[in-house]
């Protein structure tokens, strides 16, 4: 974050600054601005299959959809549509706790393989593995893995126990894609962490050991305000991300058992793809998840700021 | 771990036979790049016991799953699948099937076709978009990173419909081109936001002397910054290559002749077409994740440097 005080006067200078990040301003604006807009004109709409408009052959059918005004948003935020107060519920605690094992197991690894030890590279090849499979054969792995006659239900009636249909009761199911997306999720955490625990000064564990810190003490006083800048970077990615995250609970369980495993992300994707496709619904959902995610990141920057200043 | 982090005993303990054997252990860790090591105390055998537990443990449930279907991969003939602990029958039947009698091999190239068009173009506009906003403190340059976090926060599923509209209109629906544009928005706002970090811990003093040689910005980015900056363009070209690689649902909406379809779309078709074959589902699995660990192997030593400075500063 050093400016460039020379570069940065003249106006001739800001040009290039411009023309540089031009591409992917542009592209943003128009693939991601612009649809937004369009979404946030039907989410005030009632558009659905019917009257959305499209083209039969040559023939074009104009689009009969009409303004609502803030139907949707009532219909949503009132709790009529009946969904929308469970998904955030679930919505919540599976950011949570993923969240929540992604940092503690990716820290605990990376201080781990931070240390001197024998076949380090081994280990950390292995350990950052699961990063390099796509999400969806992840998610075939793990359906083999969970099958009424796969590996882990074998393994229970090898102990004298029963199966258990992972995917098709509620709370099974939900421990089911909890556990995939933090097995998907740990390799980026640990690795990042690692990154981190490289930057912090080793005269700083040396001080702190001569002043007869414990190890304990040294982690605590030491790594986690070192790691500070890392820790606040991947917590806000890592709450996004895992918010918004679509093919892990898509692929694994479809959102079912009835809908207890749909976070609001799949279940506006199967209001607008599912049955009579519901654009308006869907738009309006897009919005309300937009909205919570970016009074997050603003009160998050925000505090984290506030920290900073303390410090 | 905290167990293991306690019983961490202080240097003076090392024994009198030691120094050899320690000295050596430094020569193999400088032999092994030197990384940084917070602690230089020694062990006891019980800590160095548990730590060695905890990531065999770690490394065996990371491994396990791909190394499972890998396994059951090699299995031949129906529901053999079904009995995990039969390894009687192993050999390569599913893989002949699955290249001879699929169209496995078109949808592959078609991935690498997008996935490699999206790692290109991704990390050339991505590279220039955070030098920009590391180097020059442009009117604009807050919104640009504001916009940089922003992006990342729209829910994909939601933008799929008006997406397609457009890119019906610009006649770009079923085209690699099209999917390789909407891939970009996904990866390039994470990639650019972390090339900034890694361009900030690169001296300024480089940028000064290009200068003075007479470079261009541009020039001095291209020839001078760009370079050094291999490490961190290693992780976004594997991390942009991953995104294209193992995107569902833009491929599913955007995709409509088979012989346009990526892995993630072709799998699908496959999954209804051979119900419960899960033989081939594996050994199309294996096939999908190759390139991915392909990529992975050659970037996997920079990935640490890479991500750190982008995590660090960002």
């Amino acid at each position: 974050m050093r400016p460039l005080k020379s570069l940065g006067r003249s106006f001739d200078k800001y040009w290039y600054g411009w023309a540089m990040a031009a591409p992917v301003v542009i592209v943003m604006l128009v693939l991601v601005g612009y649809p937004f807009v369009w979404g946030l004109y039907l989410s005030t709409t009632n558009a659905d299959e019917s009257n959305i408009g499209h083209d039969i052959g040559v023939n074009h059918i104009p689009p009969s959809y009409k303004s609502v005004g803030l139907h949707n948003y009532w219909d949503i935020l009132s709790g009529n549509d009946g969904h929308f107060y469970s998904t955030l519920t679930w919505t919540l605690i599976w950011t949570f706790v993923n969240v929540f094992f992604h940092i503690t197991i990716g820290l605990g690894l990376a201080v781990l393989l931070n240390r001197k030890i024998r076949f380090r590279g081994g280990y950390r090849l292995m350990l950052i593995l699961p990063w390099a499979v796509p999400g969806f054969v992840a998610a075939f792995a793990w359906r083999l893995l969970y099958n009424d006659n796969g590996v882990f239900n074998s393994v229970l009636k090898y102990f004298g126990m029963h199966g258990v249909q992972w995917l098709a009761q509620p709370t099974s199911a939900k421990i089911a894609v909890i556990a995939v997306n933090v097995w998907l999720g740990v390799p980026f955490m640990m690795v990042s962490f690692l990154g981190g625990l490289q930057t912090i000064p080793k005269e700083l564990y040396e001080a702190a050991e001569m002043d007869g810190a414990s190890a304990w003490q040294r982690f605590r006083m030491v790594t986690l305000p070192g790691l500070r800048p890392v820790m606040m970077t991947v917590t806000l990615l890592g709450v996004i991300w895992t918010f918004n995250k679509f093919d892990v609970i898509f692929l694994l369980t479809g959102g079912g058992p009835a809908g207890s495993t749909d976070i609001l992300v799949t279940h506006a994707y199967q209001i607008a793809f599912a049955n009579i496709r519901q654009y308006a619904e869907a738009a309006s959902y897009g919005v309300v998840i937009l909205s919570m995610l970016l009074v997050f990141a603003t009160v998050y920057r925000r505090s984290q700021a506030k920290l900073e200043v303390q410090a | 771990m905290s167990a293991a982090t306690e019983s961490v005993k202080p240097t003076e303990s090392v024994k009198p036979t030691e120094p050899a054997k320690s000295a050596e252990r430094g020569r193999s860790d400088r032999a092994r790049g030197g990384v940084r090591t917070a602690s230089r105390t020694k062990r006891s055998p019980l800590a160095s016991i548990a730590i060695h537990a905890t990531l065999i443990a770690a490394s065996f449930i990371a491994v396990f799953p791909i190394a499972w279907v890998a396994l059951t991969s090699l299995k031949t003939g129906n529901g053999q699948w079904a009995h995990p602990g039969d390894f009687s029958h192993l050999n390569f039947g599913n893989y002949t099937q699955v290249l001879e009698n699929t169209d496995f091999l078109t949808w592959f190239r078609n991935s690498l076709i997008i996935s490699l068009g999206t790692m290109v173009l991704g990390v050339f506009i991505a590279a220039t978009c955070g030098y920009a906003v590391s180097r020059m403190r442009f009117p604009g340059f807050r919104a640009t990173m504001w916009l940089l976090l922003v992006v990342q926060m729209f829910p994909v599923a939601v933008l799929i419909v008006p997406l397609y509209n457009i890119m019906s209109k610009l006649h770009l629906v079923n085209s690699f081109a099209g999917l390789i544009l909407v891939y970009c928005t996904t990866a390039v706002p994470y990639c650019a936001w972390m090339l900034k970090g890694y361009f900030d811990t690169i001296p300024i003093d480089i940028d000064e002397a290009g200068k003075v040689d007479g470079l261009s910005p541009f020039g001095t980015f291209w020839r001078l910054v760009l370079p050094l900056a291999r490490p961190g363009l290693a992780v976004v070209a594997f991390y942009s290559f991953l995104t294209a690689w193992a995107e569902v649902a833009f491929a599913n909406t955007f995709m409509q002749s088979t012989d346009k379809y990526t892995l993630a779309v072709g799998l699908r078709t496959f999954v209804s077409q051979y119900t419960d074959q899960w033989g081939l589902m594996t050994a199309a699995s294996v096939l999908i994740a190759i390139p991915a660990g392909v990529m992975f192997l050659l970037v996997q030593r920079n990935l640490v440097a890479g991500l750190t400075s982008g995590s660090a500063k960002g």
